[in-house]
Parts: C-alpha cells; structure tokens; sequence
C-alpha cells in the first residue's frame, strides 16, 4: 500500500476548455503511485470553506512528476481553484481510493463510458488500458450537453471514441446509452463514471448482458481517508469496516462493481 | 518541560487527543501521523451491535465549519475488540472508547465488555450525539436523564467514565454539575451544535437528516465559553474541544480549564493537526517558561 500524503504542490498550467470546465497540471511527487480513478482531495486556501472537494486524476505525465485534473466550478471552493495560475501554489491530499481494475481488460473489448464530468478518469483508464488489450477494443463513449465537448481529442488517441450530446448537436443525440443502442456496440466488460441515472441504466444493462460493470461513484466528503464514515454507499454484502452494508466510498471505492452496490433504488 | 496532564488518576504525556467519530480508531490517520505523540485516541462511538448510520448525504461544508449527520454508523463492540483495540494497543498512546446506545442496557452492555480490557484507560460516554434519533442526546438534554445514565453507566464501568456533554442545552454548569454529582470521573465537551443548511437551487437539505451537527473553527468560541463554565461549576477535570486547529486554540481550552484537548473536524482538512498542536503547545511552554501544563489549566485571568 502506498502512503497518503497531504502536500502543497505547484500548479503547472491551467486553462478553461469549456464553458466552466478546467484543465489543470499540478507537478506533484503524488503522481508517482497514481492509478486511473483514484482521486485527489483539493483544499480551498479560502478559511470559510474548509472540507476538501474531491477530484479525480484525468492523467499522469509520462514522467510520472504530474497529474492533471478536469474538473467543473460548481461552487466556492472550485471557483477558488479556477482562478489558480501557473505557479501557483495548490493544497492537496493523494492519492486516494480503489481506481479502476485494468488487469480485468486484458484481451477484453471494453465500454468506457463517461458522462460530463465523469469523462475525465476515462483518460487515464484508456491508456493504461492499452497496456493490456487492444486499442480497437478500447470503445470509449462520452455524452455531453451539446457541442461543446472536451477531452475528445485526448480521447481518440487511446481508443475509438463515440460521442453523444443531449441536444444531438455532435454524435448521436442522447446519451451514452442511446449509442450503445445505436451502433450496436458490444463489450465484455465496463468501465463507467458520471451522474447517477446514467450509472443506474449502465448498471442494469450489464446485468441484462451478464457482463461486468465497474462503476466509480462520488458523494460528499469530509476527510477522504475512511475515518469519517460520510461517502457511504449501501452494499449486496456486508461491508468489512462497519459490517453494516455501507461501504466507505473514498476508500472502499470510488470504484465498484455494479452489483456489489445498492444504487438508484 | 512537563506537558503531562492527569485526568481521574491517568497519565497522559501531552494533553492532545483525537474527538471521536472524526479519527475512526486511528488506524486512517496512522498513515499521516505518528499515533505514539497523542496524549490519547478517542475512537468513534461504539455501540453493542452494529448500527448503519444514517442515509447520504451525511455531511455538508458551512462557513468556517461543517455539519455532519453520519448516525454513529460502527461495526458494535464485538467486532471493535477483535479489530480496533489490538491495532491500537501496538502504540504507546491511551485509549479512550466512545460508548453509545439507545438505551440505558446498551451503553451498560458496551462498559462491562470493555471492562474486560486493561489497555482501555478511560471510558467517554457519548450523550450528546445530535443525529440519532433514540438514546445518544435524549440521554444528554435533561439534567436528570443525564444523572440517571452517569449511574448506571458507574456503576458497571471498570474504567473511569468521562461524560461527553451537548452544547445544545440552555445551562452547561448545570449539566455539568448534574454528571459530577452523579459520578462522573471527568467530562468533555463541546460535541456539536445543532445546524441545518438549505440548498436553495435544489429547494432541499443540504444533509438528509435534515439537522447535523456543526463543527470546525466557527464554533470554537462557544466551545471555550462552555468549557470555561463548566470548568467553574465542578471539580472534576475537563477535556475541552470544539473548533481546535492550532496550539493557539488548544492553549485557550486550557486557560479556559481544561485538562486536555481533542482535535476534531481540523484532522479532516490537515491531517496533521494533531501533532503540530502538541509541538505547538510546547513551543508556547517555552517562549512563556512555563515549567508544566498543570500551570496553564484555567490559569485565564481576570
């Protein structure tokens, strides 16, 4: 097991590659351990908002000195990191969490699907998956709102990339599913992120498929470590912590598989 | 130097403990810091089975603080004794155990088992955990309810008991008092202030047991009052909290009366913190030249 560290890196570079979408480098000895779908507790410098936001790692530098993060300014505390420059200072805490099996991919054909800002992990999990499957294999299916995608150019350099939109302005119109339905993709596998109902029908269609899913899910956090027993998710089995059925999603996640979780009612 | 501090009979090499339910049985926060520097581990509640807390969302960020309604979710005391208190034992730390219940015969039930182990040095009897609906805080509210459990819980607890008291209640001195006359070994206090935070956008509650309770460096005033009352309404000594993330704050807790401290929500955003409030508490002992900690408990003048 590798140790968790709480550090102050250096943010390298950042820009806004949609609307309220930021790309940011952070050179960090974190990236050194990093695995596709583990994430980062980011700390707001600002006192008032005090609990980290979790943030998952979009890709790690070759050199293995870097992580970079894709994440929405959705209140104070990722407006505060939106403003960060090169340079600059930024407080973090990884890396954190499961991260998505690769080893279950090798010689599989797989979905990798990513909803918003769930698209960001796919980048890494495309390219470590390279590593044990073929790259036509590797079917990567992202939906955004509309036309202003992001990511995708990454996207296609590790595998074949079906875009959705909600507004049918690029790709198919819909969702993620709908291109599933579509093109009649097919898979052995899943790897999924993003919003709730899309891991809910992604959830149900690897059962009908009889094929395994890996979903990696996100909640309010207060420590990122296990020791607050704030992210829970209800589980089929009884968890090993608190022998409740609640398993601890920065720790025992954030990713699961499909069945282990009790989601979407 | 002499940073001990000396509550019912114990010793503890510095007075800085971890408040439970927000460093679980230390095991998570072993990978940050060196659990052999803290005066003490106050693990997270345990109760005689399991309880699955609270539904999600459970906790939620307020200014300067945060709100939390986990539910005391904890594997029950059986699966603790296995698991926790061996893992704790390897360290040279106290161990004090959070104890709750729904009913008098739980907590009892909780004490006698715990009773059994030796490397337990003190037990904190938590009546005062806002987010549950039966027992906890029903016990914590009333100066007479509040009595009735401190008996009990006495007179089965092998271990000295230190009563963990609600700030939400109108007269800490009372409660306080009440718990000492009953037979309280010592208490602690702040747990947390009652809250609640509404999404607007949503039109929902930001927590879904709608109230949660705050804590964080915006309650630490509060905190110092109540301690600085209690610590003038009994005898016994007082392990203070509410709101710590420096020396600074834990040395008020100390002027103000208390005999130790715990760091609580600051572990979650510096996981540090407790280990640079020991060094911090020292360095103050030095610049001041206070020779032991003993001088500085509610040594708040005026």
């Amino acid at each position: 097991m590798t140790m968790k560290q709480k550090q102050t890196a250096t943010v390298i570079f950042q820009q806004e590659i949609a609307p309220a979408i930021y790309d940011m480098w952070i050179g960090t000895s974190l990236a050194q351990n990093a695995l596709p779908g583990q994430f980062l507790c980011v700390y707001p410098k600002d006192r008032s908002t005090l609990l980290p936001r979790p943030i998952s790692i979009c890709e790690v530098r070759e050199d293995k000195a870097a992580l970079r993060i894709v994440y929405r300014v959705a209140g104070q505390g990722t407006k505060e990191f939106s403003h960060y420059q090169a340079e600059d200072t930024i407080d973090i805490m990884g890396t954190l969490g499961n991260g998505f099996p690769v080893e279950a991919a090798a010689g599989k054909k797989v979905f990798l699907m990513g909803g918003g800002i769930g698209i960001p992990p796919m980048l890494q999990l495309a390219k470590a998956l390279n590593a044990v499957t073929d790259r036509e294999n590797i079917q990567v299916i992202v939906g955004y709102r509309d036309s202003l995608t992001f990511l995708q150019e990454d996207l296609v350099r590790y595998g074949q990339v079906y875009i959705a939109t909600e507004d049918g302005s690029t790709g198919t119109k819909g969702n993620v599913m709908n291109v599933i339905e579509e093109r009649g993709l097919k898979a052995d596998l899943i790897y999924a992120c993003g919003p709730m109902p899309m891991l809910c029908a992604i959830k149900r269609y690897a059962a009908q498929a009889n094929i395994p899913a890996y979903i990696s899910l996100e909640e309010h956090m207060a420590c990122g470590v296990g020791a607050c027993l704030g992210c829970v998710v209800k589980t089929r089995d009884m968890d090993h912590h608190s022998h409740v059925h609640n398993a601890r999603i920065c720790t025992e996640g954030p990713v699961f598989e499909a069945g282990e979780v009790e989601i979407g009612g | 130097m002499n940073t001990q501090t000396i509550i019912a009979g114990i010793t503890f090499k510095n007075p800085v403990m971890t408040a439970s339910g927000t460093f679980g049985s230390g095991m998570e926060y072993s990978e940050f810091v060196d659990l052999n520097q803290l005066g003490a581990v106050v693990t997270k509640g345990v109760a005689n089975v399991p309880w699955p807390g609270n539904p999600t969302p459970r906790v939620a960020e307020v200014y300067g603080g945060m709100l939390n309604a986990i539910g005391l979710q904890n594997p029950g005391i059986d699966v603790f004794m296995e698991r926790d208190i061996p893992f704790l034992k390897q360290y040279n730390t106290k161990i004090i155990v959070n104890v709750c219940g729904k009913t008098v015969e739980d907590y009892v039930e909780v004490v006698e088992k715990l009773g059994d182990e030796p490397a337990v040095s003190m037990l904190e009897i938590n009546v005062s955990c806002p987010n549950v609906k039966e027992g906890a805080i029903a016990f914590g509210q009333k100066a007479d309810a509040l009595s009735h459990i401190t008996k009990e819980v006495k007179k089965h607890a092998k271990q000295p008991i230190i009563m963990k008291l609600s700030p939400n209640v109108t007269d800490i001195g009372e409660m306080a008092k009440a718990a000492e006359a009953a037979g309280a070994d010592a208490l602690s206090l702040i747990n947390t202030l009652t809250g609640m935070k509404i999404d607007i956008h949503r039109r929902k509650f930001a927590i879904a047991n709608k109230t949660g309770g705050m804590s964080g460096p915006a309650i630490k005033p509060i905190a110092v009052r109540m301690v600085y009352q209690a610590a003038h309404a009994v005898q016994i000594p007082i392990i203070g909290m509410g709101g710590i993330a420096t020396a600074e704050d834990a040395i008020e807790f100390i002027l103000a009366g208390a005999s130790a401290v715990s760091v609580g929500a600051m572990n979650f955003v510096n996981p540090y913190t407790t280990v640079e409030v020991v060094k911090g508490i020292e360095a103050y002992m030095e610049q001041y030249h206070v020779e032991k900690l003993a001088d500085l408990i509610g040594a708040v003048e005026g």
